[in-house]
């Protein structure tokens, strides 16, 4: 697709340039990427707007006897819901294993991505690559192996024993969940890392050497504010969704955690309390968006 | 500590003293075996062709690269493995390497601060540092609101407010434009006299070098080739590399035929003073301005001559560059544009020539 405006019907002639045939050729090309983007457009609105809409809905309105959802008469009871000590256990839950889940990638992720960042481009895009190796197999399947390694006794009974913790179990209890989340995500956190250590100046590591910085303090003062957009951006794509993560706390957590996605799920499905599920999924929207915005906030400052 | 400790105590310390380094990157050796001692006080030039190792050794001064050999005292004590935090030295950075995320200030104090200087006294000092290099008005700003020009200041402001023993600089004036570069030529020996420190600086410009330097060190492929002030590597280069690298030359291949007379390529014997063994092949360095220029016939009974044609005139304003051809060689010479004297046309024979204390034998 050209950015040159073609010229507008009807005027086949070379003619003198006038601001009328500008305008007409500006009025065309753009109504021409307005069709081009239309397919995009259609589908995000029917198959993401609307469903979004019926959720809102649905957030407002009564469950009733029957396991159905009444529209009429429309209140604010399942978000009154919310307050409640079981509900509001698992919110403060998700966002404290959300939080623990970004910290821990964020410490491990940020001296890899400096290790590939400062590697010759060969070694780098070869690091890069076994960094995304794991999305080419399947989500789940990566879970459910997760379960197999983390279940067995073998493994781990030794592995805790050697450590002096004696005997443990893992599987299905909070660390076994947060150990599959930061795998799970670790990719997310060190790609914009990367991305942000990259593109720092190498010489300002060593200028700040230079003027009596220890290692720490050039880390401190000069690496992790010039990296900040990556620091923030990795944490958002973390944190976000871990919040709401279904697939592996329902692996590896079983049911002795319940987290705020397995939670929605049992709400529309099980409890069949369509309205405190939607009013739930749209208090996580509403914290994801301030992350979001948080990010934007201090991206712009920094760029 | 030495067994020569008790005589060096009467002796100026050299401010930095390099011992038989040598810096190799996998087999390539960056640095090969340097020996070299740079005066308190002295503003000392390397000069070099890119990739000589002359960066490479003032890195090793800094810290910012270890020597794979040798002894690098800086005041006196061995500082080769030192990190550069624990230096007396503080760099300018060819690209000047300015913290974008902080104002002027910011930059320049950052040095005491990582010193754990007190409050009070940082404003001070990096008030004190701003005004010597005239950036006044400018602490708020950050540095891509600065014109190149300003950022070299806050870079030469961020290294002197440390007070550092030596200060080194690489490439300084390498990222401005020529006016500004020559004004700055003036200031930074101006600078240096007023802060009385030891200037290390890295350049490729032998025009800088022999402008700003009191002494310099001129570098190729890793080693250094000949130390001595700007009149002394004009006028006796060691080599027919040094003789090339700084300054036109013309270079008439010869060899020796006894401490005062060496044979020219095409067979003459003149005098040329060396003391390199007989047979050793010679150059015989004749700068263009240097050279005179007359009638073959015309020639004074005190001067050498060669005869040539005379290929084309240059004209440079000020001066006139004539390219003279032999069988053997190509020489130009320089003069000045004055009016009156000796205007040959090209296409004439002319006679270059030379009193004996205008040329230097050089090493080939």
């Amino acid at each position: 697709m050209t950015m040159v405006a073609d010229r507008p019907e009807g005027l086949e002639e070379a003619a003198v340039a006038t601001p009328e045939f500008e305008k007409a050729a500006e009025r065309a090309a753009s109504r021409r990427g307005f069709l081009l983007s239309l397919p995009a457009y259609a589908y995000l609105v029917l198959f993401f707007a609307v469903p979004l809409g019926i959720v809102m809905i649905y957030s407002f309105a009564t469950r009733n006897r029957f396991g159905g959802t009444d529209l009429s008469g429309w209140n604010l009871d399942a978000y009154r819901k919310l307050g409640e000590p079981i509900v509001r256990d698992i919110l403060f839950r998700s966002l404290w294993l959300a939080l623990l889940t970004t910290l821990i990638c964020l410490v491990v992720a940020y001296p890899f991505a400096y290790f590939i960042a400062t590697r010759t481009p060969l070694v780098r895009n070869l690091m890069l690559v076994f960094v995304m190796i794991p999305f080419w197999t399947n989500f789940l399947v990566r879970n459910y192996a997760w379960r197999v390694l983390l279940g067995n006794d073998w493994l781990f009974t030794n592995i805790s024993e050697a450590l002096g913790l004696g005997e443990r179990e893992l599987l299905f209890t909070t660390s076994a969940v947060v150990i599959g989340l930061v795998y799970g995500f670790l990719p997310f956190m060190v790609l914009p890392l990367y991305a942000s250590i990259e593109r720092i100046d190498l010489s300002l590591v060593e200028a700040s050497r230079d003027l009596y910085a220890s290692g720490f303090q050039t880390f401190r003062r000069v690496l992790l504010p010039l990296s900040l957009p990556g620091v923030i951006a990795g944490s958002i794509l973390v944190f976000v969704p871990s919040l709401g993560a279904y697939v592996t706390p329902e692996i590896l957590g079983g049911a002795k955690t319940t987290l705020l996605g397995s939670y929605i799920v049992t709400q529309f499905l099980t409890a069949r309390n369509w309205p405190v599920g939607a009013s739930l999924s749209f208090v996580l929207m509403a914290v994801m968006l301030v992350a979001t915005l948080v990010y934007f906030r201090t991206g712009g400052r920094n760029l | 500590m030495s067994d020569r400790g008790d005589h060096q105590v009467s002796e100026q310390v050299a401010a930095v003293k390099l011992t038989s380094i040598t810096k190799r990157f996998g087999s390539v050796a960056a640095v090969d075996n340097v020996d070299l001692e740079i005066a308190d006080g002295e503003f000392f030039a390397l000069l070099g062709p890119s990739g000589c190792g002359k960066t490479t050794t003032l890195r090793m001064v800094a810290g910012l690269e270890f020597p794979t050999e040798g002894s690098l005292k800086i005041f006196g004590d061995e500082a080769g493995t030192l990190p550069p935090n624990r230096r007396p030295v503080n760099t300018v950075f060819q690209d000047y390497a300015l913290f974008p995320h902080m104002t002027v200030e910011a930059n320049v104090a950052f040095g005491l601060k990582m010193q754990r200087v007190a409050k009070q006294e940082i404003a001070g000092r990096v008030q004190e540092a701003i005004s010597l290099v005239r950036l006044e008005g400018l602490e708020q700003r950050r540095s891509q609101q600065l014109s190149g020009g300003q950022r070299q200041r806050v870079a030469l402001a961020r290294a002197l407010v440390n007070r550092p023993k030596v200060l080194l600089l690489d490439e300084p004036l390498g990222a401005l434009d020529l006016k500004l570069r020559q004004e700055m030529q003036g200031e930074l020996k101006a600078l240096q006299r007023e802060v009385g420190i030891t200037f290390v600086f890295v350049t490729h410009d032998q025009e800088e070098a022999l402008t700003m330097a009191d002494r310099i060190g001129v570098m190729n492929e890793g080693e250094l080739l000949q130390v001595g002030t700007p009149a002394e590597i004009y006028e006796h280069p060691v080599n027919r590399f040094v003789a090339n690298f700084i300054g036109q030359t013309n270079l008439l291949d010869a060899s020796v035929v006894s401490n005062d007379t060496v044979c020219l390529a095409n067979g003459v014997h003149i005098p040329g003073k060396s003391d390199l063994p007989v047979g050793t092949r010679v150059a015989v360095c004749l700068r263009p301005e240097r050279a005179g220029m007359h009638r073959p016939e015309e020639v004074p009974a005190d001067q050498q001559s060669v005869v040539g044609r005379l290929e084309s005139v240059t004209y440079l304003g000020n001066a006139l560059v004539y390219t003279v051809v032999l069988d053997w060689v190509r020489l130009e010479v320089r003069r000045e544009n004055q009016p009156g004297g000796y205007r040959p046309h090209v296409g004439e024979e002319v006679a270059v020539s030379w009193t004996l204390d205008a040329i230097s034998v050089v090493r080939a």
